[in-house]
């Protein structure tokens, strides 16, 4: 199958992450963007460029609040979460690259309240994938996507930011 | 009672996947496992920026610090590791409890197990302890070796590892002295194994020959009997505290013939690189083996060696307690 191109596809993401918040422009201009490893922080990186949103975006590892620890262990690779400002109070554009069972967001929601209670968390995925496995839905999607079975897709990058399919 | 050596094959710490099941010595683990420890801990030092400290990877699970010894920091960074992986944690003095009562070890630990543990954190005096209590319990009980004897203690050595990491990146470029006690110091072995695997440069010993064991050539470190030529242009100096109650013979002439022979002093530190840091396991001999001058100065990492302790414990426990319970553990 051919996959969308992510340049493209990231502005579509801008375009309607700012239709989401047309009705309260006022909110956009003081959101905080938390983006999650490691895709979802080229996400957000992109999107504080194009809508002049602060920088650093915040980033979050959310491997410790994983719930397959059991089964899985520890995953490798873990990045550093930092989060350059404080949670308490904030509205947080919360962003991934692909949501599919919930289960990361869940864990990232779990993460984010350890550092405080925001005001609100807006989810914005580049991409949504069928297979919900909890009752969590994004705000905002780019492109929502059918794989076939057996199939997962994952961003690479992030230079250049590219989509790429992997058996499971 | 007396426990032998350990006589469990090298494995036993780990499942056939090459996962951490057990932590007892760093002898037989291989570097990729121990780069991962140091990174894992790594990642928990992070925990310390939130509003709450803890992460939830041992909730609703039991540790049971089984303390045979007396310990102060290795027993609070253990428990306080524990509480910030949400475990539940059980504190047991059992010099003062039950063995004074004449019950064995084995029925120590079977009573432990009946309030289904997850994981015992063992501290003893004998050599091989911590071996022997891995061969006993049931499986999927993790055993991590708080110190056996004079044997290992192989989170000590993590958490050195992992300050020198930090502060002098990769081990390769290194010389590193260990200076003082090494005859008693299971801190020592357990350092010198982890230096070797990580890869170090060059690791010396340096002590009086009464405090250097029989067989030090098989350490395969440099040796030295005098501090000044031990320490030249070395990046690391790892102290090791004179365990004075584990000395049954004359080793020494005194304690102030020792430090003015083998102290760390401003002097003697000027041997070492101008950016060496000075590295102690605790707890100090303020003018035994070390001036108080040099203990707090800028060189010296013993307060960061602390924080780093919960960081390494925290690693080492969510690894092995995953260990036992992920698919194809033993």
């Amino acid at each position: 199958m051919t996959l969308p191109d992510v340049s493209s596809l990231l502005d579509v993401l801008v375009s309607k992450t700012r239709a989401h918040f047309s009705t309260m422009p006022e909110a956009l201009q003081n959101v905080q963007l938390v983006g999650l490893h490691t895709g979802g922080v080229w996400v957000a990186e992109a999107i504080a460029r194009e809508l002049e949103l602060p920088r650093p975006v915040g980033t979050l590892d959310i491997g410790f609040w994983r719930d397959d620890f059991y089964h899985q262990g520890l995953a490798p690779n873990r990045r550093s979460t930092s989060l350059p400002f404080g949670i308490e109070g904030a509205h947080i554009l919360l962003v991934d690259d692909v949501i599919m069972s919930g289960r990361t967001i869940r864990a990232a929601m779990n993460e984010l309240f350890d550092f405080g209670r925001p005001e609100r968390i807006t989810l914005v995925s580049l991409i949504a994938l069928p297979g919900r496995e909890l009752p969590i839905q994004p705000d905002v999607v780019g492109l929502d996507l059918s794989l076939p079975a057996g199939q997962r897709i994952k961003l690479t990058g992030p230079d250049p930011l590219m989509l790429t399919l992997k058996e499971t | 009672m007396q426990i032998c050596p350990p006589a469990l094959p090298g494995d036993v710490q780990l499942d056939e996947q090459g996962r951490l099941r057990h932590f007892l010595d760093i002898q037989g683990l291989p570097r990729a496992l121990l780069t991962d420890i140091l990174d894992t801990a790594d990642s928990f030092r992070g925990i310390g920026d939130a509003q709450v400290k803890k992460v939830p990877l041992l909730r609703g699970r039991t540790v049971v610090n089984l303390f045979f010894e007396n310990s102060t920091r290795t027993r609070a960074t253990f428990e306080l590791a524990a509480k910030r992986l949400s475990a539940d944690v059980l504190n047991l003095d059992i010099g003062t409890s039950s063995s004074s009562k004449g019950e064995t070890l084995r029925d120590t630990l079977f009573n432990l197990e009946a309030m289904q543990a997850d994981a015992f954190v063992v501290r003893h005096s004998d050599s091989g302890a911590a071996h022997f209590i891995a061969s006993q319990v049931t499986p999927h009980v993790a055993i991590i070796n708080a110190g056996d004897g004079r044997h290992a203690h192989p989170t000590q050595a993590m958490l050195d590892m992992l300050t020198i990491r930090r502060h002098k990146g990769e081990f390769s470029n290194l010389k590193v002295a260990i200076v003082g006690d090494i005859l008693h110091s299971r801190v020592a072995r357990s350092q010198v194994h982890a230096l070797k695997t990580l890869g170090a440069g060059e690791v010396r010993l340096v002590a009086p020959l009464t405090l250097l064991p029989s067989q030090v050539d098989a350490m395969g470190c440099r040796v030295f009997t005098n501090l000044r030529q031990g320490l030249k242009d070395v990046d690391v100096v790892i102290m090791l505290r004179l365990q004075k109650e584990r000395m049954d013979g004359a080793l020494l002439p005194s304690e102030g013939e020792f430090y003015r022979y083998y102290g760390l002093t401003r002097e003697t530190l000027a041997y070492a690189r101008p950016d060496a840091v000075v590295m102690h396991p605790g707890p100090m001999n303020r003018g035994v083996e070390i001036e108080s001058a040099v203990a707090d100065g800028p060189q010296s990492l013993i307060m960061d060696q602390v924080t780093n302790g919960i960081a390494v414990r925290m690693a080492v426990l969510s690894m092995a307690v995953s260990g036992q319970t992920q698919k194809g553990a033993a």
